[in-house]
Formats: C-alpha cells, sequence, structure tokens
C-alpha cells in the first residue's frame, strides 16, 4: 500500500495545477539518478559488449568483426592462466575465509570476554583498501626482508617462503592475503546469523543432552544455511572482481603466472591496445558474474515468497 | 552420604576442569588469530618510525630500537615518486576532494531516490528500482571504455572532478539501495497525516523523513567514504601523475623501487593511505558493520 494511491481521493475535489505538480515531483527527482543509471548499466554495457564485436585496437572502432575478438580471447595463454586462477583462487578463497570467518564467530560466540576488541581485531583489515593490504603483504613475503628472512635469522637456516617469487605458487600467496583481508567479512555475517538463532532451540537440544559439536552441527548450522550461500555469492562477486589485490601483491606476476580476468581487461585495453578483445574479456566477466548472480536472486525471491506465502 | 557428597564434589572438580581447559582453548586460539591479524599492522607501524639502516639491519619484521618522525615528513612532502619529489601530499589532497563531495552527493540522491522509491511509489517504480539496483553488481571493467570516452569529451580527464562523476554514478545504486530499504520500516501513516495536513513532497522530506534518517546516513556515508576512498582502478585508469588518487600513487610509489627499497617511507607512505577509512572504522565501527552486513544481505 504506497502513499500516492490514496492520493487520489484527497486531490478529486480540486485537482488544481499545484496537485498535478505535486504528482510529478517525485518522477522528477528522481529522474536525473534513473537516467545516469540506465546509462551506465544499460548504454555502457552495450557500448562494450559491441566493442568486443568491433575491430578495435589502439583506438575503438566501430568496423564489425563478428566473433573474433572472443575466438582469440580463448585461444590465447595467458586467458587461460587468468581463469585458472580465478577458479583456483575463487575455491580456497571462499572455503578458507568461510572456514576461518565461521571458527572465529563460533569461539566469540561462547561468551567471551571483550567481544568488541575481538571483533574489531578481526574486522580492521576490511576498512583498509586491497592497495594497502596487498602492499604490505609482498613485503612480507619478499624472501630477502619478510617471513622467511625472519625464520632464518632466528637460527631455521634452510626455512624457505617465497611464495610470491615461485611462478608455480604465487597464486597461493594472492589466496593467503584474500582470507587474511575478508575473513573478518564472513564472521561478521556468521555472527550475525549465530545471534539469531531460536535460543529456546539450543536450549532444548541441551537439555536432550546434546554436546556442544553436535549442537552446533545439528542444531545451529543447519538454521543459518542461507549465510553460508549469501557469504559464498558475495565472495565468489569478490573474486571475479579481484584486480586491486593483485595489483598491489604481484602485478600479475611472477611472468604471467598471477594473471586474473581483471588484470587481463585492464592490459589489454591500456597497455597493449587491444581494445576488442579486452572489451571481450570484461563482457566474460560480466558473464561469470551473471551465472553466479542471477540464479541466486531468483532463488532468494522465491525464498521470500514461500515465506510469505506460509506467513 | 559422605561418599555421595564426595562423588559430586569429583564430579564438580572434573566439570571445572573442562570449563577451564574450554575457556583456554577458546582464549588461546583468538588470541593466535589475532597476532596474525595485527602483525601486519605493526609492521607498519614500526618500520615508518625506524630508521631505514635499522630495518636493513635487523629486518623487516622486528620490534623498533629508534624512533623518529623524519619517514612520515618524507613520505608526505618530499618523497620522490616517478620524477616528482613531492611526497604524497597531493595524492592524498586529491583522494580527500575526490571522496568528500562525492561521499556527499551521492549520499543525498541515495536519500531522495529512496524516499520516492519506498513513499511516493508509481506504477512502474519497483521495476525501475531493480533496474538500478543492477549498478551494484556491474564490474567496473564493462564500463571503462565508455567512462574514458565521455571523461574525455566532457574535458574531464586526468581530473578529480571527472572520478567524482563516476564515483557518484556507480554509488547511486548503493545509496538508493540503502536508504530505501531503511524507509520502506517508517510508517506510511505517519505521511498519510501529513499530507492530509496539507504538508508537500519537500516538506515530509525535511521534516518527518530527514530527522528519523540519521543512522542510515551514516551507514550511508561511511559505506562510500570507505569504498570511493579505497577504490584504484578507476584512479589509475583516469588519472596519471599528480592528478592520482593515493591508492594509485601507493602503487607507483612502491613500484619505483629504484635501489634500495625505502620500508620506512613506503611504510609511512601507507599509512597515509590507511589513515582515513581506519579512523572511520575505529569510531564508527558499529555504522560499518551494519553497511556491511545490509549490503551484503539485502
Amino acid at each position: 500500500m504506497s502513499i500516492h494511491d490514496l492520493s487520489v481521493p484527497i486531490a478529486v475535489p480540486a485537482r488544481s495545477w499545484r496537485d498535478r505538480l505535486g504528482s510529478i515531483v517525485p518522477i522528477l527527482v528522481l529522474a536525473p539518478s534513473l537516467a545516469a543509471s540506465f546509462v551506465y548499466v544499460f548504454v555502457f554495457t552495450g557500448w562494450t559488449l559491441y566493442l568486443s564485436l568491433s575491430d578495435s585496437t589502439l583506438l575503438p572502432s566501430y568496423g564489425f568483426a563478428g566473433l573474433d575478438n572472443y575466438v582469440s580471447l580463448w585461444s590465447n595463454r595467458r586467458w587461460n592462466i587468468a581463469y585458472t586462477n580465478l577458479f583456483l583462487f575463487s575455491g580456497f578463497y571462499i572455503v578458507g575465509s568461510m572456514a576461518v570467518g565461521l571458527l572465529l564467530a563460533i569461539l566469540i560466540d561462547q561468551r567471551v570476554r571483550g567481544e568488541a576488541v575481538w571483533r574489531t581485531i578481526f574486522l580492521y583489515p576490511l576498512a583498509v583498501s586491497f592497495i594497502v593490504t596487498g602492499t604490505v603483504w609482498s613485503w612480507l613475503y619478499n624472501p630477502v626482508d619478510g617471513i622467511q628472512a625472519l625464520v632464518r635469522g632466528l637460527g631455521w637456516s634452510d626455512f624457505s617462503f617465497a611464495l610470491t617469487s615461485d611462478r608455480n605458487h604465487a597464486i597461493y600467496a594472492v589466496i593467503i592475503t584474500g582470507v587474511w583481508q575478508s575473513s573478518g567479512f564472513a564472521m561478521a555475517l556468521f555472527l550475525a546469523g549465530l545471534r539469531s538463532v531460536d535460543p529456546d532451540l539450543v536450549k532444548a537440544a541441551q537439555i536432550d543432552g546434546a554436546s556442544v559439536v553436535r549442537t552446533y552441527r545439528k542444531v545451529i548450522l543447519p538454521t543459518i544455511a542461507p549465510i553460508f550461500l549469501a557469504v559464498a555469492v558475495i565472495q565468489i562477486q569478490f573474486a571475479i572482481k579481484t584486480f586491486d589485490l593483485v595489483a598491489a601483491l604481484t602485478r600479475g606476476g611472477p611472468g604471467i603466472s598471477t594473471t586474473f580476468p581483471a588484470i587481463y581487461v585492464y592490459d589489454l585495453m591500456f597497455q597493449r591496445g587491444e581494445i576488442g578483445e579486452g572489451a571481450a574479456a570484461a563482457v566474460m566477466m560480466l558473464a561469470a558474474l551473471a551465472v553466479v548472480l542471477v540464479p541466486y536472486s531468483l532463488w532468494v525471491v522465491w525464498r521470500r515468497r514461500a515465506e510469505a506465502g506460509n506467513g | 552420604m559422605a561418599e555421595r557428597a564426595a562423588a559430586i564434589d569429583l564430579e564438580a572438580a572434573a566439570a571445572s576442569r573442562r570449563h577451564f581447559w574450554s575457556r583456554f582453548a577458546i582464549y588461546g586460539l583468538l588470541t593466535v588469530f589475532a597476532a596474525v591479524y595485527l602483525i601486519p599492522l605493526f609492521v607498519v607501524v614500526f618500520n615508518s618510525f625506524r630508521e631505514q639502516a635499522e630495518i636493513a639491519r635487523d629486518g623487516l619484521i622486528s620490534l623498533p630500537r629508534t624512533f623518529r618522525l623524519e619517514a612520515w615528513a618524507q613520505a608526505w612532502s618530499t618523497y620522490c615518486i616517478a620524477g616528482t619529489c613531492q611526497g604524497m601530499q597531493r595524492n592524498f589532497l586529491n583522494s580527500l576532494w575526490m571522496t568528500i563531495p562525492a561521499t556527499i552527493i551521492s549520499t543525498l540522491l541515495g536519500a531522495v531516490n529512496g524516499y520516492v522509491l519506498s513513499k511516493w511509489r508509481f506504477k512502474g517504480s519497483e521495476v525501475l528500482f531493480t533496474l538500478m539496483l543492477l549498478g551494484v553488481f556491474m564490474p567496473g571493467q564493462i564500463a571503462l571504455m565508455p567512462w574514458a570516452f565521455v571523461l574525455g569529451k566532457l574535458g574531464l580527464t586526468n581530473s578529480t572532478y571527472g572520478l567524482i562523476l563516476v564515483h557518484v554514478v556507480q554509488g547511486i545504486s548503493f545509496t538508493t539501495l540503502f536508504c530505501r530499504n531503511y524507509y520502506v520500516g517508517i510508517p506510511d501513516d505517519l505521511i498519510k497525516a501529513a499530507r492530509i495536513d496539507g504538508a508537500g513532497f519537500w516538506r515530509i522530506f525535511w521534516k518527518i523523513i530527514m530527522p528519523l534518517s540519521p543512522p542510515i546516513l551514516i551507514v550511508t556515508v561511511i559505506w562510500q567514504f570507505t569504498g570511493i576512498w579505497n577504490e584504484y582502478l578507476f584512479g589509475v585508469v583516469f588519472t596519471s601523475g599528480q592528478a592520482q588518487p593515493i591508492t594509485a600513487a601507493l602503487v607507483a610509489l612502491t613500484a619505483s623501487g629504484t635501489t634500495a627499497r625505502s620500508y620506512d617511507v613506503m611504510s609511512a607512505a601507507v599509512l597515509i593511505g590507511a589513515l582515513p577509512p581506519l579512523l572511520i572504522y575505529l569510531f564508527g565501527g558499529k555504522y560499518f558493520v551494519r553497511g556491511l552486513t545490509q549490503g551484503a544481505i539485502k
């Protein structure tokens, strides 16, 4: 029930120019934002989609080239590395940050002292940029100055920890840093979920003699299952858009070993003058997001309807 | 009788021992994780006050023996990035002059849009809202070339105004979402009563909606400020050199390590870039977390 429906009976007696003006004000107010969003979402997307089908190289050009850019994209070894990295990263990053986040949330939920302090510590990485995080971690990974040097200095002289200078393992440096940055976020969402579980349910389980572990496994975690899905979907989104973290941490290297789709787009568009193929890669990123988000949004809407129907 | 009491005592002692060990495990684990989270921060803070010679001798990860502020002064005003020796101050101010207007404009637009979309719905307004929401999910990469063209046409390439425009347009969908979902919770009867009393669109907005808005406006401002301050992609693509925001300048600074890396100055520079959002987080943590969870679940 909206207010606007009500305006008709009030306005009927004398529908003056003022009333009529009044009813278009909301639309006028919304119009600039709508226009901007429309251009941003549809025109810009359509534009890039067209560029991806064009023969653009150093400058945008609008000659039609069909799917040439996509063919050349998918046959490019570097793109192959980029999406393989994305899959690898997404898997470890999501599982890792959810596992750490859930553990921290459960620990904090045990009525610990100084809850606010713990939470503040685990969440602060989220306030600083991926650029800051990536820069600082690149120092820690640096074999000459960072963690390896520290441990060797303590006497373990053949200790080796040089992820970022090893092309086969640099991706794990990105994963570890990503998990470090965002497990606090998973913790915050899980903690909110744990707090929303009906206490009577938990009490009932305890009266039945269920252990703490069993209570979590059989009663609490199943009721917050939708939060697992929400966290996973948000993390996949982060993963697909990953750019800053890699730019600051490894710059895609050593060599091209930590190239990600977003890095690839940037590189082709602005470093190599392959705008058409860069646009094709950007469209693939959008497609990947749609594959994740469209089913999820439909599921959320469906669940809300189902809940509304039951209630 | 006495035997039974002794048995109960034993059981109680066992239970309290179990309790002690489980508490010990909980705090132990939390402490280990807290150390992992805090050590990188301590490393940067310490190094920004240590002498470079000391860092080179004792290593990057070490307790400080010296305390000096010179690295901060250098990072702020004299350190050379890609040939220009003016430190980070220009870039810090760029970020500030970009983030503050973009935050204010996008938040105000979000508030007004949210007000229309929750209290002045019209035919099709729900559909329009859904379309606006798509902007939340769009990857920045898909808009890069179009933006480059539009900014070029407007004469806003390499300028803070251009970045403000980009961030406002990109931010509207977030701010509208936040405000609309909050305003839906304000009872419609309140608005009805005001309308019957003859209050119009703007009067209701200023006299009823705005006084009820501080919680959501704080959440939105914090979300926008930290998001825009920390943004890198648009900054590095649309600006260069002295016009860059601080995130882009930090990458340029740490990449331009010509000879020995001066960790002292770079640490201070990193902290200069991290301080504004960190301070906001420390003082407005509650609202920061609320923004995160709302932005996530909705």
